[in-house]
């Protein structure tokens, strides 16, 4: 019974983690900063690799790739950035309160689907028959009501079994994908692809046609941040996030705020269907959401639910994705080139968090017994 | 004198992040001795023993095994010199028996439940145990299943034992027993280290004491030859006096009458059972029980978090003298009914606060949604906030830290003045102390005995007997969800109170039997 194994000679391990608490937010931002700049060197070198082109050359194509030829006075590549970085950021500021509250919301993807489906319909069904303004509001409104539907069920779910929410809001996208496949089969006839619809296009202010799409996320990011900061309802978020038998004890309606709150997040992914189809594409496809909704966990998060430092962060991610794809193009690298190193760079910014929270002890430092 | 050394500690340093829980510790504890270690809570206690458990790993310092250099890097290495810890929360697998969980994860290749009953018995048999070998877990009391886990690190062949606060969870009669077998242990040359804060205890069981205080080792006197307040001033650094105030309760009316409470849990077990007493203004009333026998949901079910079966919670307005029944009330209603009910609950940061908010924002908690603003106002939690960092001595760096930043005594501070600042009627507090220092104890007590002069009815869970005989006016005992006594806390003895807080169990082992 008594573990007769001889005591053999432990070995000290070569170092151990040990979580820190102490790091200034300067030190926290040095390494994120520092992380990024990295990042960006080693999307460089292996472009470079793979390109044979220079480091320079590559940075070159890359901005190039990005802004266009701003500096002489061309703004039409630059407006395509902001529009591309508009979209992904209403994604990720949909999503943000629902992280708050610790429901895991993984389905902005299907969410904004069925909001870009509402405005699909609207345009074509409605369209030649009702007058423009009144479009509008009808196109704003149902695709709001439609992402909103998507958001709450599985918040009802969640607030009156206790489901899971993770894998519930997955299986919505599905759902989403196959409902939008099915309209496009019926309304594209045989092409599987629905022309441009010429009704219910937001308007272009001077000749952009993505002014409407920009200001409007610029608007919600700032309405996002002051909802969740200085509101009630979004003090509650935090508080049930935080614990909900806190929540309990102070007299929060737990599931009443879920499901409000699902609402909201379900209504602003609806809203960014409704920029994609209405403000951008003019169509829809099971595609039209790319996968963004996804990034968009990976924002929300990077932006540290801070609606300005989630901006911060999709500017970049976009920039990335953008400009590496533009390399890659240049060089006759696949296209998922840029989809990978977007994905590293990611990768390294999660990462960093890690030295943000814990340190290394490399050496054990022995000192003698006093006598 | 040739004792023999069996564990040694040389300068043992920890760190977590900024926080220093050991600082060039040095101790030794001998074969055939029972030493206590002794310190408030956060001095490093539980740090100190998790080392040597394997648990930890120390920063700085050595640990000598019998005079023999010892690297600990696992609780198995820590096996393998025969150290054995038992922790305060136990780590038992419910729907085992007694002897399925003591040879559970051995790796001596045999599994035979046959000759390790008989081991185990022969154990039992050696130093007085009282346990039912083939009984399951989750069918023990809190005290059987402490056995269980002794016997477990006996079985393993330990000969260095370390008990982390064993006798939190135990009433007198059963820690007198405890003691007696661990007294035993010692005279059969093993080494028993006791982790403990409580000073009568640390008097009438072990033989030498160490004292650890803020993670630095202070000393170690023989227990023959030192007093409770020489104890408490190596603890604390200073003298204090040890004596809670208790005034004689003035213009005492009745505040709140609970009838025949019943309350069921989610797997159907009743929890509370036909409990029903009257708590009365400017009085402290005291709630006795072992840990567990329904104390939270008694209080949780007043607060209004609980759905009762059976049975109605009359509160007794002061201001309008109306009867209002606060049964199926939530807490948001029984506030808008004008019921000024305050409640520190058991779980500070999980219930009662918010862990990752800020001081200002933890204030905000109970009084955000007044007004009609969509929009929250902090300028009145902000005041608030700072007042009580100033009156009750807040350690904080501002009033924007986050309150899982705070040290333990500093957080019960900051829920216990937010719930006075409301101006309660009737206060429940549970286990206020817990993890509280000596100083913070004591500026607890005299807030509560402040609202008793103001006519608040008090209700005051605890679990050290010593506190409850001190302070409170009356003690009601709670057992197994029954209501098994309710004693003048003026006259009353804590073998009385013991004995209340077995007797409901007793009757229903009677009856199963």
């Amino acid at each position: 019974m008594v573990n007769k194994k001889a005591i053999k000679k432990h070995r000290e391990p070569p170092f151990h983690v040990v979580k820190r608490d102490d790091m200034p937010w300067w030190g926290a931002w040095g390494i994120r900063v520092a992380t990024i700049i990295a990042a960006f060197l080693l999307v460089g070198l292996l472009s470079m690799a793979l390109s044979g082109r220079s480091l320079f050359e590559t940075y070159g194509i890359m901005f190039s790739g990005v802004f266009g030829r701003i500096f002489e006075g061309r703004t039409m590549m630059l407006w395509k950035y902001l529009q591309e970085i508009a979209i992904l950021l209403a994604l990720a500021l949909a999503l943000t309160p629902a992280f708050k509250m610790k429901f895991w919301n993984c389905g902005a993807e299907g969410q904004a689907l069925m909001g870009g489906l509402a405005s699909i319909i609207c345009m074509i069904e409605l369209g030649p028959k009702l007058p423009y303004p009144v479009l509008i509001i009808v196109i704003a409104v149902t695709s709001i009501v439609a992402g909103a539907i998507w958001g709450v069920i599985p918040a009802i779910f969640k607030a009156v079994f206790n489901t899971n929410e993770t894998l519930f809001t997955l299986m919505m996208n599905y759902i989403a994908t196959q409902i939008i496949a099915y309209y496009v089969y019926i309304k594209g006839g045989g092409s599987n692809v629905i022309n441009p619809v010429e009704y219910g296009n937001f308007p272009a202010v001077g000749s952009n046609d993505y002014f409407v799409n920009i200001i409007l996320v610029a608007v919600i990011t700032i309405v996002m941040f002051v909802y969740l900061k200085y509101s009630k309802q979004g003090y509650e978020i935090s508080v049930v996030g935080e614990s909900q038998n806190t929540a309990r004890y102070i007299g929060i309606n737990v599931k009443k705020v879920i499901v409000r709150t699902m609402v909201i997040s379900g209504a602003l992914c609806g809203v960014t269907g409704m920029l994609l189809v209405a403000g951008k594409d003019h169509s829809i496809n099971v595609n039209s959401v790319g996968g963004q909704g996804f990034t968009a966990i990976l924002m929300s998060w990077l932006g540290q639910f801070n609606p300005f430092i989630m901006a911060v962060m999709t500017a970049l991610v976009v920039f990335l994705r953008i400009g590496v794809a533009k390399v890659a193009d240049t060089a006759l690298l696949n296209s998922s080139f840029s989809e990978i190193m977007v994905g590293v760079v990611i990768l390294m910014l999660v990462g960093c968090e890690f030295f943000i929270n814990y340190s290394f002890k490399f050496k054990h430092n022995k000192k003698e017994a006093k006598v | 004198m040739d004792r023999q050394p069996a564990i040694e500690l040389k300068n043992i340093t920890k760190r977590f992040g900024k926080v220093v829980a050991n600082k060039d510790v040095n101790l030794t504890a001998y074969r055939g001795e029972i030493l206590s270690i002794l310190g408030e809570n956060g001095s490093g206690k539980t740090t100190l023993m998790n080392m040597i458990s394997g648990i930890y790993f120390p920063d700085e310092g050595q640990i000598f095994i019998d005079e023999k250099e010892a690297v600990i890097t696992s609780p198995k290495d820590a096996f393998s010199y025969k150290i054995g810890m038992i922790h305060q929360h136990f780590k038992l697998v419910d729907v085992f028996s007694a002897t399925e969980n003591i040879v559970l994860g051995l790796e001596d290749g045999k599994y035979n439940l046959k000759t390790s009953t008989e081991e185990i018995k022969k154990i039992s048999a050696q130093y007085g145990f009282d346990l039912d070998v083939d009984k399951k877990i989750y069918t023990m009391s809190v005290s059987e299943k402490q056995t269980v886990e002794i016997i477990k690190v006996l079985y393993r062949g330990a000969d260095i034992l370390i008990l982390d606060e064993p006798t939190a969870v135990l009433t007198p009669q059963e820690t007198e027993k405890l003691f007696n077998i661990l007294r035993r242990m010692r005279d059969d040359g093993k080494c028993i280290i006791i982790i403990t804060h409580k000073l009568h205890e640390v008097l009438s069981l072990s033989d030498r004491v160490s004292v650890l205080r803020k993670g630095e080792y202070v000393g170690t006197v023989n227990t023959a030859e030192t007093t409770e307040s020489e104890l408490t001033e190596m603890m604390v650094g200073k003298k204090i006096e040890l004596n809670i105030e208790r005034d004689e309760p003035k213009n005492t009316e009745d505040r709140l009458v609970v009838n025949g409470l019943t309350c069921v849990d989610r797997m159907g077990a009743t929890v509370l059972d036909d409990v029903s007493f009257t708590a009365k203004s400017g009085e402290i009333l005291g709630i006795a029980g072992i840990a567990g026998s329904g104390q939270r949901e008694l209080l949780e079910s007043i607060a209004g978090l609980q759905h009762l079966a059976k049975g109605e919670i009359l509160y007794l307005n002061p201001k309008t003298n109306a009867i209002e029944n606060l049964r199926d009330k939530t807490p948001m209603q029984i506030r808008n009914m004008g019921v000024r009910l305050s409640f520190v609950p058991e779980d500070r940061l999980g219930m009662g606060l918010v862990g990752n908010m800020d001081i200002v924002d933890n204030m905000m908690l109970r009084s955000y949604s007044k007004g009609h603003s969509v929009f929250l106002k902090r300028k009145k939690p902000k005041d608030l906030a700072m007042r009580i960092i100033r009156d009750l001595e807040v350690v904080t760096p501002s009033a924007s830290t986050p309150v899982r930043r705070l040290s333990g005594g500093n957080v019960q501070k900051v829920l216990v003045g937010r719930e006075i600042a409301a101006s309660p009627t009737v206060l429940m507090v549970a286990y206020p102390v817990r993890g509280l220092d000596i100083n913070s104890s004591y500026m607890i007590y005299n807030l509560l005995n402040e609202q008793k002069a103001k006519g608040v009815a008090v209700i005051f869970v605890g679990e050290d007997l010593d506190v409850l005989v001190e302070l409170c006016d009356r003690i009601m005992v709670i057992g197994s969800g029954r209501i098994t006594g309710v004693v003048d806390g003026r006259t009353t003895t804590k073998e009385e109170i013991g004995l209340l807080m077995t007797k409901s169990k007793q009757e229903g082992e009677n009856a199963n039997g």
